[in-house]
């Protein structure tokens, strides 16, 4: 008797559950809205016969339940021949028709619009980039192989298809409203999924192969990329983003972003030159580049110049710093506007020829309870040895100012840095930031680090896009 | 000396001598069946911990010190590949298939006593060496369950190092003790049955496993070869599944492989590997619903049939598991059309489960609650897999939480369902005593309840978009500030299913010694397991002579028979056999 109630109760719960949930299809803004009605037909046709066949089974369950003292006794009906097929027959015709449909869809799906543009989405661990084809409307070629600080989408250099590909080294895609686009997708590394929920499609990349999946944007809007194939322990933090604009908008950006030909072009910093800029910078950071804790200026000898670099573009264009209550990086914002592209380059340049000194220790923690974390996540992208990683965008760690990483973990924890649009590496670090519980976590955390001893390898030729 | 059938040799082979050869290293079936059961259930819980430490990091992210990114996914891989593998195929097979085949079948034991020993020997094994993976640096393997290469053998995946070695050797053992096992319970169906027990006559709790069996059989050497090529690629640096990569910066030097190729020898085992799971639970469920409905199965020839269909075509759907792979898109015509017609004998053992009670005399006793409750979860289960089946329909769902709700619904509640009506059901065979009724039906309420109310909401946050294997979701637009407070009750729920189960394991604890006396045959069942001489039956299953079945299995309230049951092996007047066999005239 309560079992009947209980399921006649969940299956007026689940259909009230349905039709009153906010939990719903994200708004769509692609033409896929045919794979939305495909879901829906599905719903109907399922929900109908999850409510028939409950309660039809409730009710059968109050009618032929058990009474004591009744003497009752069941049918003997070993098989009805005719019931059973009516119940094939109207089963299968119930599955073709949400199969049709579906294969319909998929039809389409496979056959991608002659006049698609082609973008290709690399996934590596755990960022996005893309590259579309330039002027020649031709990708060139790539190798896995070839993909060093200096190449990081490992272009051919002797493909002359590739010179003018364009390419964008970070996780932000633009795309022109209504043009169906075709992705072409590329790992470097492991399986990643290229997905946007507004979009519908989603499709795996894997290395060693180009997958596809193609769209047309129909809603102008930012609309962010997960991945969604599990690819290590940041697979959550690998994120990135998908905006639609008009095409005037979306040429003029295409327009700003560099080709392969011109990355290659760029010419390397003097450091002479760049010495002479320091001076303004020696103030704070000290004559060596040691840094200065009274005055909030953290170590930058031995630090990767693809990474101090990013951080000077971040200050001027407002990506860093611009947060209320990042009173320290409102300061160096007002320092950075000082350097040019060329400028950036020669300090970094010069800042590659300044000692690595080691540091104090000014940051007091347990550094065994800090230890676990550190090896099980923090290592994945800073390396093991605190060395840090180009090809992750993980500066180096090892033997930098201690309190300047503590002072950022609370930064990032809070939300005072990494949480700009546009700081894409620095959101990601946020999401890790959440996982210190509290000061204590980040103080063990980073006396760990100081045990670690100056790392052995530091890349740190500047070769960051200006 | 004139050949005797394996089934009319009145011998025991292997009487047991000690206490040690009777309870440790015996081959008894019913002991290994314990022997199994009791690891499988072990390893269960620490799988069941595993799940609630996940369940508390999506719930209240970040407030849990000991949960990281890395540690996370190791939970999250070995829970599943405990579940799926180490619990429920090994219960069900291992446990339900060692204690319930001869005993079903009319055999003294399995066909080969000493193999079937080993298999369990092997099995343990397995799990040590799974186990051990929690104690090495680096701790088991984070890759997820399905242990896609390239990264589960590269740096930024945890356990890359040991941990996935482990795993795979782990998995080569199991596969081992499993075939050891799975050649038994085939040949023992096919050579062991007594005089009478034809296949049209047998339990479809045998059919059921019997089939899963035969399907683990052929399922399981890929997964074996795949764990090969995988060591390989470890510890050789051959290069079956990988290609040419960078990685963290560094080129490696691998070439040429595809890791594609993993994923259909992966779905090739994997697949099957649901129907592995589901084909017992099917059975198992149709023999409750039968006996505690006092009715026959409804339509028990076109079961079978199912049963058969749906293990067959088990082996052609396998890359429904792929649509996203990146495998050519053209592949999705044939796979979702294979899918989606597997969903019709699979619907006809629905109706005939529901038919199955119209006119029953229904007592719903606690294994009987199960069993119904199993109808609602798979009704559930079953039905979203015709939204990831079906290759349009799965594209925005697949890698979402609709993709957890769905397979946790259809391939792990509604099986533990059937195991824990199974339990209750059996336990008075396997000890003599009965499970106290007051508590199952505590277990069984706040269980079922429980779990849907885990797993209902769960689709809507896959609908929503939300993805799976995803530590935190931080700050994402599309997905409000709700769906947090979701995933905080579903977590809520889910650790109250947990606890729940306390409840279970002290009543089979507890019932042992203080439950009543139960009698041979307490629920009036008609299968040969609950006509033994003695209850628990005793080593040789038969006393003196084999059982003579006269009757198939389901002849409950046959009209005009003094009784609502009458035993298989009861001979007896044909006029109350009402049409002999199966109710099928002639």
């Amino acid at each position: 008797m309560a079992l009947a109630i209980a399921l006649i109760l969940l299956v007026v719960g689940s259909v009230a559950f349905h039709f009153l949930s906010p939990w719903w299809f994200t708004p769509i803004a692609s033409n896929w809205q045919s794979m939305d009605d495909t879901v829906n037909l599905t719903f109907w046709v399922t929900g109908i016969v999850f409510v028939a066949i409950n309660l039809f089974m409730a009710y059968a369950i109050l009618r032929y339940r058990h009474r004591k003292g009744t003497a009752q006794r069941a049918k003997y009906e070993p098989e009805n021949k005719k019931l059973e097929w009516w119940l094939i027959v109207v089963t299968s015709i119930g599955v073709a028709a949400m199969l049709a449909p579906g294969l319909v869809v998929w039809a389409r799906f496979v056959d991608v619009p002659e006049d698609a543009a082609i973008v290709e989405a690399v996934g590596q661990q755990w960022h996005w980039s893309f590259r579309f084809p330039g002027k020649d409307g031709v990708l060139g070629l790539t190798a896995a192989g070839l993909v060093t600080l200096d190449n990081p989408f490992g272009m051919d250099p002797g493909d002359p298809k590739g010179q003018d590909d364009v390419l964008i080294a970070n996780p932000e895609l633009h795309l022109p409203l209504g043009k169906p686009v075709k992705m072409l997708l590329r790992s470097k590394d492991v399986l990643h999924n290229f997905t946007v929920t507004q979009f519908r499609v989603k499709m795996d990349l894997v290395p060693g192969m180009i997958t596809y999946l193609w769209f047309s944007p129909t809603r102008i809007g930012a609309y962010e990329i997960l991945c969604e194939e599990l690819c290590g322990i940041a697979h959550f933090a690998m994120r990135g983003s998908v905006v639609v604009d008009e095409q005037s908008g979306f040429d003029t950006w295409l327009a700003s972003q560099p080709t392969y030909a011109q990355t290659v072009a760029r010419v390397a910093g003097d450091p002479v030159a760049g010495q002479a800029a320091y001076a303004t910078c020696m103030a704070c950071h000290g004559p060596r580049g040691e840094g200065n804790e009274a005055l909030h200026a953290p170590k930058l000898a031995g630090q990767g110049s693809w990474y101090l670099a990013r951080q000077l573009r971040h200050f001027k264009q407002g990506v860093r710093g611009a947060h209320d209550d990042d009173v320290y990086g409102k300061q160096m914002v007002a320092f950075a506007g000082l350097l040019d592209d060329v400028g950036i380059n020669n300090v970094m340049a010069y800042l590659a020829t300044l000692p690595d000194g080691p540091l104090p220790a000014t940051v007091a923690g347990n550094s065994a309870a800090g230890k676990p974390l550190y090896v099980s996540t923090c290592a994945a992208c800073h390396g093991a040895a605190g060395e840090g990683l180009w090809a992750t965008n993980a500066p180096r760690l090892a033997q930098m100012s201690d309190w300047y990483l503590s002072t950022q973990l609370n930064n990032f924890k809070q939300g005072i840095r990494g949480s700009h649009a546009q700081d894409f590496y620095g959101a990601q670090m946020a999401l890790m930031a959440r996982i210190l519980a509290d000061d204590r976590a980040s103080n063990d955390l980073v006396a760990y680090i100081n045990t670690l001893g100056k790392p052995e390898s530091q890349l740190s030729a500047y070769n960051d896009r200006p | 000396m004139a050949y005797v059938a394996i089934a009319d040799r009145d011998v025991h082979p292997h009487d047991p001598q000690t206490f040690f050869t009777r309870y440790i290293w015996s081959q008894d079936h019913k002991v290994i069946a314990i022997q199994y059961s009791l690891t499988a259930i072990l390893v269960g819980l620490v799988a069941l911990v595993l799940s609630g430490m996940m369940r508390l990091q999506l719930g209240f992210p970040n407030s849990f010190s000991f949960i990281d990114p890395s540690n996370y996914l190791q939970f999250v891989t070995m829970h599943g590949m405990i579940m799926v593998i180490y619990l429920l195929t090994a219960l069900f097979l291992g446990g339900f298939g060692n204690y319930l085949i001869p005993l079903m079948v009319g055999a003294r034991d399995m066909v080969f006593p000493y193999l079937n020993m080993l298999s369990y020997w092997v099995y343990l094994l397995a799990v040590i060496v799974l186990m051990v993976g929690f104690f090495v640096p680096g701790g088991p393997t984070g890759a997820g369950w399905t242990l896609y290469p390239p990264q589960a053998i590269l740096p930024g995946t945890a356990g890359a190092g040991g941990g996935i070695i482990l795993m795979l050797v782990s998995l080569g053992i199991f596969i081992v003790a499993f075939t050891m096992g799975g050649l038994n319970y085939v040949t023992t169906v096919l050579q062991a049955r007594c005089r009478g027990m034809t296949f049209m006559r047998m339990p479809l709790s045998v059919w059921g496993i019997f089939m899963a069996t035969v399907l683990g059989l052929l399922a399981f050497p890929a997964l074996l070869v795949s764990a090969i090529m995988m060591t390989l690629d470890s510890t050789l640096g051959t290069s079956f599944f990988m290609p040419a990569l960078v990685s963290m910066g560094e080129p490696l030097d691998y070439k040429g492989g595809s890791p594609v190729l993993f994923q259909h020898l992966f779905w090739f085992f994997g697949h099957p590997e649901v129907y592995i799971v589901a084909l017992p639970a099917f059975g198992i469920v149709s023999d409750l619903l039968s006996v505690h409905a006092r009715k026959n199965i409804f339509g028990y020839r076109m079961m079978v049939w199912a049963i058969l269909a749906i293990g067959g075509l088990s082996f052609v759907v396998w890359a429904h598991h792929m649509y996203v792979s990146g495998m050519d898109p053209y592949f999705g015509f044939f796979f979702a059309t294979t899918t989606l017609i597997i969903a019709v004998p699979t619907a006809i053992k629905v109706y005939n489960w529901v038919l199955t009670l119209w006119h029953g005399d229904i007592h719903l006793r606690t294994p009987m609650l199960f069993a119904i409750g199993f109808i609602f979860t798979f009704i559930h289960g079953g039905l979203t897999g015709l939204f990831l089946g079906n290759v349009t329909v799965d594209l925005p769902l697949s890698d979402t939480y609709f993709v957890v709700a769905h397979f946790h619904m259809v391939m792990g509640v509604s099986p533990i369902l059937v195991v824990f009506g199974a339990i209750y059901h059996w336990y008075p065979k396997i000890t003599g005593r009965m499970l106290n009724e007051t508590l199952g039906k505590v277990h069984f309420w706040l269980t079922f309840l429980g779990v849907y109310a885990v797993y209902l909401p769960m689709h809507y946050l896959g609908i929503l978009g939300v993805p799976r294997r995803y530590f935190a979701m931080g700050d994402t637009n599309f997905i409000p500030e709700s769906a947090q407070s979701l995933n905080a009750s579903i977590t809520v729920s889910a650790l109250i299913v947990g606890v729940v189960q306390v409840v279970f394991i002290f009543n089979l604890v507890w019932s042992l010694f203080k439950g009543p006396k139960a009698g041979p045959n307490p629920w009036g069942a008609t299968t040969l397991e609950w006509q033994t001489p003695d209850t628990p039956p005793s080593h040789g299953n038969w006393g003196p002579h084999l059982p003579v079945v006269y009757r198939w299995a389901y002849d409950y309230s046959v009209p005009g028979a003094k009784q609502d049951f009458i035993p298989q092996n009861q001979p007896g007047d044909p006029a109350l056999t009402a049409g002999r066999d199966h109710g099928i005239k002639g």
